[in-house]
């Protein structure tokens, strides 16, 4: 159906030199009364089941910068593989889709033949809550009384967590482009629906605009159902080269360009807010990406926002170029996202507001899906998947197409 | 469902007022506020005012600067009223409101607007600076409205 023109052949590039082999996932809960290492070992045992491999063949990974489960404690567990190439990514959500670009960077440049990525989070409400700043319940509920970084210019003034910050950035949506209260739950009735049709999804309750709007607000103008859930589950994927995905047991997911950028942190709202919005990470991923893809917005198929809250998905259309600037709003109305003729249908599994909250990483999986044909609200035809990762951070995003 | 394992959460949240650590970075800050005195700092190139503290200016790559007095004026830029959760700290004054005010100079700055209802709270609402100490160590920059019609909102950068 698509057809990329051809890409400079002297310019060094991943594309199409890697592909997604192999997913697994544990089940997603409020509380699977499992550690953040049990659950990390069965999502990996799984995508290794999945691609057809033995965990012994992992050679390269990819770590999410606040995931708990090391290396050490993977090579344990999964018979001391010959890992020969482990980095990590950084800064949080905006990281998510970022191991993809590395993983692939990894299998393009021959450092490593098979990438593990994979995140753990115990963060439901009933699992247990560790002391480790990144490891069970709220992050924020556990900052240092003396503060060392940039949060010391938030914190103190009573803006403590990432969800204060969005509900700022949020508002400044609404400020420039008048966004509203509905089309926020737009985006999360369209992501709920995608949610009921999947059986892996944890909330799966229909939710009608009354119930949006009658949710609590939590920090103007964020109501509740306009935050992501907080779950238990954790995902994993390997990574390979396109050629020998093709031997191994699924259609190859093939990473046919990805690109990352920095550009605006949401704990450091003084610098975001004085950057032209053309200078914001996300929009600096998608200059690269549809450079150096060949492709634009309109060749998706279907799209993975990181959704963690409505209002951001809403801002990242704008900034991916799905459409423009102040056109978000509009966009996601009259079911615009939604399955199966919503105008870009996004976050078919339900997202991180209604499947689970893996960091993205649970999006990825499905979009995975979307190219093999099995998701539960699956595009016709699919070719082309669109990942990114959180667009609040320094961040990165790539494009899936089918083998 | 499985039950809450041990420790149990209340045990871990930060239960006192988080404070700013002094540092070599930010000390000319906060030994402005304490006189107070809204100090940022400028460039001795292009003359721009920025924040947070850094070594070079952004604009035009100078590493020669000083800290200079802002006016303390300016208007709210962006804003939310926090209803909850919160910390410990601040959760006797919930609802309460954060903004981010553009100051006169040029430079964005997190705080709040006291003594104003959340309703009232809107983007372009002129404001001016006030220090509220928190120890003999820290006094926070924060902001009260300021008589005159609002104005339209800044525009984005």
């Amino acid at each position: 159906m698509h057809h990329a023109p051809a890409y400079p052949a002297h310019l060094p590039s991943i594309r199409d030199k890697a592909a997604i082999a192999g997913i697994g996932q544990t089940a997603f809960s409020k509380g699977l009364g499992l550690s953040e290492y049990e659950m990390a070992i069965e999502a990996i045992w799984n995508a290794c089941d999945d691609a057809g491999i033995s965990p012994r063949e992992i050679d390269g990974l990819v770590r999410y910068d606040m995931e708990q489960t090391d290396e050490e404690m993977l090579l344990a567990a999964l018979g001391n593989p010959l890992l020969k190439w482990f980095v990590g990514t950084s800064w949080g959500g905006g990281g998510s889709a970022s191991v993809i670009v590395v993983a692939a960077a990894a299998i393009a440049a021959g450092m490593a033949s098979t990438v593990l990525v994979y995140r753990s989070r115990a963060r439901g409400k009933y699992s247990g809550y560790g002391k480790g700043m990144n490891q069970g319940g709220r992050y924020w509920e556990k900052l240092p009384e003396s503060l060392p970084g940039l949060n010391q210019w938030h914190v103190p003034q009573g803006l403590v967590s990432a969800f204060q910050e969005m509900a700022m950035i949020s508002m400044r949506h609404r400020i420039d482009y008048g966004t509203t209260d509905d089309q926020y739950a737009d985006v999360a009735i369209a992501f709920r629906d995608h949610a009921i049709r999947n059986p892996n999804a944890v909330m799966r309750t229909p939710m009608t605009r009354a119930d949006h709007h009658g949710s609590r607000m939590v920090s103007d103008p964020l109501r509740l159902f306009d935050c992501n859930i907080e779950t238990d589950g954790a995902v994993a994927m390997i990574v390979t080269s396109t050629e020998r995905a093709h031997h191994l047991r699924q259609p190859p997911a093939i990473v046919h360009a990805g690109a990352m950028a920095a550009g605006s942190h949401h704990i450091r709202l003084s610098n975001l807010f004085a950057r032209a919005p053309e200078e914001d990470s996300p929009a600096r991923v998608a200059r690269q990406l549809w450079e150096s893809s060949g492709l634009s917005p309109r060749e998706v198929d279907v799209a993975f926002f990181y959704d963690f809250f409505t209002s951001l998905v809403i801002i990242a259309l704008e900034q991916y170029g799905f459409c423009g600037l102040g056109e978000g709003g509009p966009f996601v109305e009259k079911g615009g996202l939604a399955w199966p003729d919503g105008r870009l249908v996004c976050n078919t599994n339900g997202g991180q507001l209604s499947e689970a909250f893996i960091h993205g990483f649970n999006n990825t999986v499905e979009a995975v899906r979307q190219i093999r044909g099995t998701s539960t609200s699956q595009v016709e035809g699919c070719e082309i998947a669109f990942v990114a990762g959180g667009n609040t951070d320094p961040t990165g995003a790539f494009l899936l197409r089918r083998g | 469902m499985t039950r809450p394992l041990t420790p149990s959460r209340d045990s871990l949240v930060t239960r006192g007022f988080p404070k700013p650590q002094i540092s070599r970075d930010n000390a000319p800050f906060y030994e402005a506020a304490r006189r107070g005195e809204l100090r940022f700092q400028r460039c001795t190139a292009c003359g721009r005012f920025r924040h947070y503290p850094r070594p070079t200016c952004p604009e035009c790559l100078s590493r020669d600067f000083t800290w200079d007095v802002a006016s303390g004026r300016g208007t709210v830029y962006a804003w939310t009223i926090v209803r909850g959760p919160t910390l410990p700290a601040f959760r006797d004054q919930l609802p309460y409101n954060v903004v981010d005010v553009l100051l006169d100079e040029g430079v964005h700055f997190v705080s709040q607007v006291l003594e104003v209802a959340p309703e009232e709270i809107r983007a372009g609402m002129p404001v001016e600076a006030v220090f509220v100490p928190i120890d003999d160590e820290v006094t926070l920059v924060k902001f009260r409205r300021v008589a005159g019609e609002s104005r339209p909102p800044a525009k984005s950068a």
